[in-house]
């Protein structure tokens, strides 16, 4: 008890998001157990964690960062592919399938960090707008380029054309991994709830970890004041880069899950909606607010399932409630109230020494 | 502490000389943007201990020759030599880590985050490990992290700002914020501390303390401090030397008692008298 009590102000709030993820994990595994968790939900619950992976990573971008990238589903994409032609091929030499889907991410998450330096060294020369713009257009070349991509893979390896799958002269027994607009097909399902439990987890560390730490805070102040933090002596470059490679891997890994998780992916699933919609997530949940985006990216995946029984009015509701949770959240009002009730649950844990700090 | 009582070396009087060599010495430096001579010809000395003071009056050039000091911008004349290093072709960031520090004139605090890591961020290159070691907490993440928190407070204790450290940078009271940016750019240890008008705003009490803290950091760190100010009181309670700048060019340097009775300066700052 005590020791909970010496703990820093954001040791405590970290570890209340790690408990937060923890124990959806566990109701999600009990109700998974006992059958009170229904086909579709189920069907979800990787997605959901995919995109808590991208909300968070994004969020290293937008909050942390405070740079507006639209380009997000493009590292997505990166990973999702990368990963699907790894696994792939790999279906034979590693038999055991969370080795594979491990390897298979691992691939995704640093394909997209490369691609992460490639755009980000020019593009991170730009700001606000600007920046948010060579986004926006780098997610459309992914998109674009993976529609036209024919991979294939047959006992001599990988192949790769521009034009057609039969231009990949595979060899009788050899399989189209990606086949360009159709997308890859024949995926062989290896994600997992648990890895996807996993990943947060991972994601979680990485994130809270980096922005407690030395590079955390030079990032965070590139952001206040980028002039001040030049002036103190910080590489703006530097962590800039940093921060959005890092977000790139994650959203790489994310994507890799994600991917595998389906029979059949197209590029066509990683567009500037799917960005958009990450950055929803991020905005709702709180810019620079980790925990937010977990749980804004869990309410909206699962939104639109819930409201099924509405039909055809299902995705005006999701509008409907969209706005209101935004201009609830924005309200005056509403913010001093939350501000005032967590102002007195703290002081009476610190009044209050049986309580200690551990609320 | 031992009171240190310090020998302005050469001094920003280069006659004043004294065997020590100077911290910076500038020469000839001169900047235009497009048609416009911003500053021109500038040359100044200064001791390694000693606490100077530039002075003019708005729009003189006195924030553009500390953007130029610190490669905000590149001169386009003229050289600095940094405790005998040239700057030139070096950036910010730099010509930092060589030794100078700065504060802002419009204060430019890291205003969501608190006071205490402000201080940290500018002991940046002070304590240093590297970003997977901070992911990962190996133990010399640890063992920097513990040393960064106890300099930033031993630092912020110079301004009696302790109680301050989980404070929001952005929320303190201006005279707070001010004395704040000192602390952060004194973290980064440098040689010279340049301060753009750091007593303005504050009242004459406040004014009084920062004179006192002024003189309590050189003593200390045993650094030069070079200052743009107004305030008047300030400029000549604390400096050993002073150079006016107008128009972008030096027209007196000398001692305070020099400068005030200097009539190029009192007609820059109060106009020509009338010839009758």
């Amino acid at each position: 008890m005590k020791k909970v009590k010496k703990l820093r102000k954001s040791t405590r709030s970290s570890l209340i998001t790690y408990g937060l993820v923890i124990l959806f994990f566990v109701i999600v595994q009990v109700m998974m157990i006992t059958g009170n968790l229904s086909s579709s939900l189920r069907g979800q619950l990787v997605p959901i964690a995919a995109y808590i992976v991208m909300a968070v990573s994004l969020n290293l971008t937008v909050g942390i960062l405070g740079e507006l990238s639209l380009g997000h589903a493009g590292f997505m994409s990166i990973g999702a592919f990368a990963g699907v032609i790894v696994s792939t091929s790999l279906e034979n030499q590693i038999a055991n399938a969370p080795l594979r889907l491990a390897v298979s991410m691992l691939v995704g998450g640093i394909l997209a960090a490369v691609v992460g330096v490639i755009v980000g060294v020019p593009a991170l020369r730009l700001r606000g707008d600007y920046l948010a713009i060579v986004t926006l257009a780098f997610g459309e070349i992914i998109k674009n380029v993976i529609n036209i991509l024919y991979v294939g893979y047959d006992s001599s390896g990988l192949s790769l054309s521009l034009k057609s799958a039969n231009a990949l002269g595979l060899e009788e027994g050899g399989k189209v991994v990606l086949n360009g607009p159709m997308g890859a097909v024949g995926i062989s399902r290896i994600s997992t709830v648990t890895a996807g439990f996993v990943l947060i987890i991972v994601t979680l560390f990485i994130v809270l970890n980096l922005m407690h730490s030395r590079s955390g805070r030079a990032i965070m102040a590139v952001r206040d004041n980028r002039i001040a933090a030049e002036s103190v002596g910080i590489s703006i470059t530097k962590y800039k880069l940093m921060a959005f490679v890092i977000s790139a891997a994650l959203a790489g890994l994310a994507g890799s899950l994600y991917a595998l998780n389906f029979s059949t992916v197209v590029a066509k699933k990683f567009d500037f909606n799917t960005s958009i919609l990450v950055l929803v997530f991020v905005v709702l949940g709180g810019i620079g607010n980790i925990r937010g985006s977990i749980i804004a990216a869990a309410v909206l995946t699962v939104l639109p399932e819930l409201l099924r029984q509405f039909n055809d009015y299902r995705m005006l509701l999701y509008a409907i409630i969209l706005i209101l949770v935004m201009i609830a959240t924005n309200n005056e009002k509403i913010k001093n109230l939350i501000n005032r009730v967590t102002l007195m649950l703290d002081l009476k844990t610190k009044n209050d020494p049986k309580k200690g700090g551990a609320a | 502490m031992e009171k240190m009582v310090p020998v302005p070396s050469r001094g920003i009087i280069p006659e004043r000389d004294v065997n020590s060599s100077p911290i910076l010495e500038v020469s000839h430096l001169g900047i235009t943007f497009g048609g416009l001579v911003a500053v021109d010809d500038f040359n100044i000395v200064i001791g390694k201990t000693e606490i100077a003071g530039l002075i003019g009056p708005n729009g003189a050039g006195k924030t553009t020759v500390f953007n130029l000091l610190t490669k905000v911008y590149q001169q386009t004349k003229g050289a600095i030599l940094l405790d005998g290093l040239d700057t030139k072709g070096m950036n910010t960031v730099q010509v930092n880590q060589t030794g100078i520090a700065r504060t802002f004139q419009n204060i430019r605090l890291f205003s969501s985050l608190s006071v205490e890591d402000n201080v940290k961020i500018g002991l940046h290159n002070q304590y240093k490990y590297d970003t997977l070691s901070g992911i990962l907490r190996l133990p010399n993440y640890w063992k920097a992290e513990k040393q960064s928190k106890e300099k930033a407070r031993e630092l912020l204790s110079i301004f009696n700002m302790e109680h301050m450290a989980k404070y929001k940078a952005g929320s303190l009271p201006y005279g707070a914020q001010r004395r704040l940016e000192i602390v952060r750019a004194l973290a980064t240890n440098p040689k010279l501390l340049l301060l753009d008008e750091p007593a303005a705003g504050m009242n004459p009490r406040e004014t009084e303390e920062l004179m006192e803290n002024i003189r309590k950091i050189r003593d200390t760190f045993q650094i030069a401090v070079l200052l743009i100010e107004h305030d008047m009181s300030l400029v000549m309670g604390i400096c050993e030397g002073i150079a006016v700048l107008n128009y972008g060019k030096i027209i007196a340097k000398g001692t305070p008692e020099e400068i005030q009775s200097n009539p190029e300066v009192i007609e820059a700052y109060l106009g020509k008298q009338k010839e009758d």
